[in-house]
């Protein structure tokens, strides 16, 4: 591949406990560039996801062989404030603040010690422009994030996660909670931030796999059910001529 | 013993019947069970009468309510006059004079009490719910320590208040020369409160979503910023929740400040002075002097006041509630 790569794991291997979740997966996430992340259900995608901004560490008694590279350097050396800051999640579950839409943009930066309110001000337009919802609630900024929309209040989590001005966004089947239209302006939505971020998404949908990424990557279970890679490359090869048998029989529906 | 089920309305029987029913039909399948609609009329009735049952109840509970509220009102307002208020209580056989006095020391102890416990239970209640929770498994003693703390907490919320007392009595007020004051009261009432508001506190933050423990440390915030800033303000109405309680058990306690406070009648002046709770003087009334009916005046003004602390924190935690949902 002669695109520059983001992110990076080698040989990664994850255990919740005893149990093995993910298997020598290696692969290499280009920069600016939408990675789709797909496969049955249980595979491990979205642990594989939570291992770049070391989110599976949340979890007691997970550990981690092998190596995950952001920019080259190992996550694990990094501080995971700092590392969360550089790579953003959006959730399966719009999970906005019990705050107010302002408040919920402000969180992040605030948490990084920004308390200026002009930078503030400035942050929070510019975050939620990015994320196309500036115009519907420029007027309403105080009003609770509760009180929005599936669809809006997505696209604010979304202004959150870029309000911190990350440069990785994960997304966790950010649409799988949300009716076809809003799926689509999320989806519109990445095609315009993978100029300046680099996404990669987990889907159970193939269709959005298909439409919305550059990438995409391939996950099974093996025969002890741990989370393996089976394919990686650029979508349109992967839905048109896959390699692997088994990515043909699943992207064709036969299981999964 | 076989019994031929003709009847699907039949099965509603003693389960040893309904046993023996299942080997005689076979010939009924169950669709033709689930088709049928004789037995809609008392299933119907099933939940009528479970209804009628559960109003009962709840009238009931009202009822009894209303009559105790109601009694003591109605024999104590009678002496409620603004002097029985504000005037001091003068001790004696006849019980002379109002309570203003002891509102004060009750005033002083609610506060101090509450003041005290409410950090330290909230603290503790942060701890066992947040940190603890995330404390490896192969740290086999320390989870331990957890596990016997949980359980002390649980066990202190069932222990009767006299035994506060009595270690109030034994601490404060004997080895630590507290002598009976507001001092050793607070001290034994927060010891009192504690588990209550740990646990309540605890049940409030286990209710808070992961996804927004989740959300803020995926920005970026400490684990401690994501407490602070998010998951303490949204479990707020029912920390709130937790400090009504506890005025509550505050107002109400008789035995625990019996045996700390000593049952001066005198203004408050230092934390060292003794004093009476309103609970306390309902008890000194009633037992040492004649004034019954000031005993009465003095416990209505006790329901009122817990009445209207309900109404104004709960309208507080409404009100909070409505700020962060919108």
């Amino acid at each position: 591949m002669s695109e520059e790569t983001k992110l990076q794991t080698d040989n990664l291997d994850l255990y919740y406990n005893k149990f093995k979740a993910l298997n020598h997966i290696s692969v290499h996430i280009p920069a600016n560039r939408i990675t789709a992340v797909i496969g049955p259900s249980g595979c491990g995608k979205s642990t594989f996801l939570r291992a770049f901004n070391r989110m599976n560490e949340l979890i007691p008694d997970v550990r981690v062989e092998g190596q995950v590279l952001l920019d080259g350097q190992d996550v694990f050396a990094l501080d995971e404030v700092e590392l969360r800051r550089r790579v953003g999640m959006v959730f399966q579950r719009p999970n906005p603040f019990p705050k107010s839409i302002y408040d919920n943009v402000a969180y992040g930066p605030r948490a990084h010690g920004i308390h200026n309110h002009q930078m503030l001000d400035a942050i929070v337009e510019r975050s939620l422009r990015s994320a196309a919802i500036w115009d519907e609630v420029k007027d309403e900024l105080g009003k609770s994030a509760l009180r929005l929309s599936g669809g809006q209040q997505q696209r604010l989590c979304i202004a959150r996660a870029l309000a911190v001005e990350p440069e990785v966004i994960l997304m966790d089947e950010p649409a799988s909670a949300l009716d076809p239209s809003a799926t689509l302006r999320i989806e519109e939505l990445m095609q315009q931030l993978k100029a300046e971020y680099t996404i990669l998404i987990v889907t159970h949908n193939m269709q959005q796999a298909a439409r919305a990424s550059d990438y995409t990557a391939f996950f099974m279970m093996d025969d002890n059910r741990a989370g393996t890679l089976v394919e990686f490359g650029p979508t349109r090869q992967i839905f048109t001529n896959p390699r692997d048998h088994r990515t043909e029989d699943y992207i064709s529906g036969r299981f999964g | 013993m076989t019994t031929v089920i003709h009847t699907v309305g039949q099965t509603r029987n003693t389960s040893g019947q309904v046993k023996s029913c299942s080997t005689s039909l076979a010939h009924v399948t169950s669709s033709q069970y689930l088709r049928d609609k004789s037995n809609l009329k008392s299933r119907k009735l099933t939940q009528q009468s479970a209804f009628a049952l559960m109003w009962l109840a709840g009238s009931v509970a009202v009822a009894v309510l209303v009559a105790i509220v109601g009694y003591v009102v109605w024999l104590g307002a009678k002496v409620i006059t603004p002097d029985f208020i504000l005037q001091p209580p003068r001790g004696g056989m006849a019980g002379d004079g109002g309570i203003s006095y002891t509102l004060l020391t009750t005033f002083y102890l609610v506060v101090l009490t509450v003041g005290i416990a409410t950090p330290l239970g909230v603290a503790a209640a942060t701890y066992l719910v947040e940190y603890a929770g995330a404390i490896r498994k192969h740290r086999r003693l320390w989870s331990r320590l957890i596990g016997i703390a949980r359980l002390g907490v649980e066990t202190l919320a069932g222990v009767p208040s006299i035994i506060f007392g009595l270690f109030g009595y034994a601490l404060f007020v004997s080895a630590l020369h507290f002598g009976f004051s507001l001092l050793s009261a607070t001290l034994a009432g927060a010891c009192l409160i504690l588990p209550v508001i740990i646990r309540t506190t605890e049940e409030a933050l286990r209710a808070v979503p992961n996804s927004y423990r989740e959300g803020g440390l995926a920005l970026g915030a400490t684990k401690w910023q994501t407490i602070w800033g998010i998951v303490l303000p949204t479990a707020a109405p029912g920390i709130i929740t937790s400090i009504v309680l506890s005025v509550g058990r505050v107002l109400g306690e008789t035995a625990v400040f019996y045996v700390t406070l000593g049952g001066s009648y005198r203004m408050p002046t230092s934390i060292m002075s003794s004093g009476r709770t309103l609970a306390l003087h309902v008890f000194y009334l009633a037992t040492e002097t004649h004034a019954f009916d000031k005993a009465m005046g003095t416990a209505a003004i006790l329901v009122l006041a817990i009445i209207l602390i309900n109404l104004v924190i709960n309208l507080l935690a409404r009100r909070l509630n409505r700020m962060m949902k919108g």
